[in-house]
């Protein structure tokens, strides 16, 4: 019995082994399809959820819609994002807290999107731009608010 | 038909005639060294260049693309890069055996360019026990895989090299059988008599069954003792990163690199020239008017259209199946290719003394 097992794992072997090749083969001889893509050139369209960035969003006035809250930063698992304040003088002669700087460390951040959960005016918001390599580690370090940008009025 | 040899022999004569023999020999051999270098050159180029393509086609990529015209340079660019890396040796290896593997390596795989004939009248030395000299010379090369695992001090090297030892030991016999097979038949080691032996056509539709079964266990043994894939657990660049050549960069990498290519298409040339004529043209019995015009054909183009067709076939086997474990491996090798390749000469030596092939 075991030399009729013997004979048959032979056959057997050889047998898978052209349905393989017949495979491989069949790609080979019909180099149509590509499933891979010539990157720098042409680039593929991304999921809408895709996350690559946390970026804060401005209006054509330059005025964004962070209160300076620090809700962001809180929310924040790895201590990216740091926001420094500073106080504004209103017209009326009031003194208001707005935000300097809004620190966003991109070398740190994990993309889960916890901080624009946080946001209670969705002042950021993730975008799609993923190439982010840079000479220097420094240059990852950004700060999101526009410079002399000014909180929206109405946005409390 | 056409041949290389008027070419040699006037080479020769004028050498002879200008200088003393001594000198003329030296001359000679100075020129054979500088074209088996520059072939040596041109199929680390070709081969890699190919190997990449073909498996990019399986694969349903696109492979090399970005180098020259369809990537065409993309060798030339990596071999640049490869001559201009630092050739690091590792502090604690042993440096003259670490120094020395790859050397032996390329010397190895040059000295099997030596009987390998390439086209009609053109080969470097037919001397008469050619295929018993290339499966000895082909077993040195586990020598400089041994030498480069033991001297890098590092237990991924050694753990490949000591797997590529147990596998070429074993796979060695089922070559030399299958490759006797052809020898029975022939009657003579020599190269130049197993060529010519092809006239009337190529062993492999001459010789029957047992050719056909000797041909397909040299190709499996001339996969595993090339160390390719399915048979390249002593790379397993999975699990043992680089086996063997882990340690190793720059030029002395590409050494054994260059290597393993040029041991493939000497193997393949062996392969060529034992099963499907060398560069004898396809030729059918008494068919004297067809095989007259196969014979306009130079035969150096037979020659390397037979052997990049079984590169070719390795390469696809490479691309296709998965890496095969230790034991089963050495299962393949003792249990089915050893007694049936042993069968098969015992089949293919009744056949030889009957005279049942054509």
């Amino acid at each position: 019995m075991s030399a009729i097992k013997y004979i048959k794992d032979i056959f057997g072997a050889v047998k898978s082994l052209l349905v393989g090749m017949k495979h491989t083969g069949y790609y080979f001889t019909h180099h149509k399809e590509i499933i891979t893509q010539n990157y720098p050139e042409e680039k593929q369209q991304l999921a809408e959820r895709f996350r690559g960035e946390v970026v804060m969003t401005h209006d054509s006035n330059n005025e964004h819609k962070c209160t300076g809250c620090t809700a962001c930063e809180l929310a924040c698992p790895n201590g990216t994002i740091k926001i420094v304040t500073k106080f504004e003088q209103t017209p009326e002669g009031k003194k208001k807290k707005a935000i300097d700087k809004f620190v966003y460390h991109l070398e740190l951040c994990t993309m889960c999107n916890l901080c624009v959960v946080a946001c209670p005016t969705d002042a950021i918001k993730m975008d799609q731009a993923f190439e982010h390599s840079v000479f220097d580690r420094s240059q990852l370090t950004k700060v999101l608010n526009k410079p002399g940008s000014k909180i929206m009025e109405g946005v409390e | 038909m056409w041949s290389l040899g008027n070419i040699t022999h006037s080479i020769d004569g004028w050498l002879n005639q200008t200088f003393s023999p001594a000198l003329a020999l030296l001359i000679e051999f100075v020129i054979v060294g500088t074209m088996a270098i520059s072939l040596f050159a041109v199929l680390g180029l070709v081969l890699v260049f190919m190997e990449r393509k073909v498996s990019a086609y399986m694969q349903i990529r696109v492979g090399p693309n970005r180098v020259g015209p369809k990537g065409m340079f993309q060798t030339f660019a990596d071999t640049i890069k490869l001559l201009l890396k630092e050739g690091l040796t590792p502090t604690g290896s042993d440096k003259f055996l670490f120094n020395l593997a790859p050397v032996i390596a390329i010397i190895s795989a040059m000295l099997l360019l030596a009987p390998i004939a390439f086209a009609k009248d053109f080969q470097m030395w037919d001397l008469n026990i050619g295929v018993l000299y290339v499966s000895a010379i082909s077993s040195v090369a586990v020598i400089s895989i041994l030498m480069a695992g033991w001297s890098s001090n590092n237990k991924y090297s050694l753990l490949g090299a000591m797997r590529s030892g147990a596998q070429i030991v074993s796979y060695e016999l089922s070559a030399g059988l299958s490759i006797l097979a052809i020898v029975v038949l022939v009657g003579s080691l020599k190269m130049s008599d197993i060529v010519a032996s092809q006239e009337t056509g190529w062993w492999l539709f001459k010789g029957h069954i047992p050719a056909l079964i000797a041909f397909v266990t040299f190709i499996i043994a001339a996969t595993a003792e090339t160390n390719r894939a399915p048979f390249d657990l002593a790379e397993a660049e999975s699990e043992l990163t680089a086996g063997f050549h882990t340690e190793y960069s720059g030029m002395r990498f590409a050494l054994f690199f260059l290597a393993e290519y040029v041991n493939i298409f000497i193997v393949c040339a062996i392969g060529a020239t034992l099963f499907l004529g060398g560069w004898m043209p396809f030729h059918i019995g008494q068919w004297t008017a067809f095989n007259h015009v196969m014979d306009f054909i130079p035969s150096s183009l037979w020659f390397f259209g037979k052997t990049f067709f079984l590169i070719f076939l390795i390469m696809w086997f490479r691309w296709t199946f998965p890496r095969l474990r230790i034991d089963q491996l050495l299962n393949l090798e003792w249990k089915y290719l050893l007694p049936i390749s042993m069968f098969n000469l015992l089949l293919a030596t009744a056949i030889a003394i009957m005279g049942w092939h054509f």
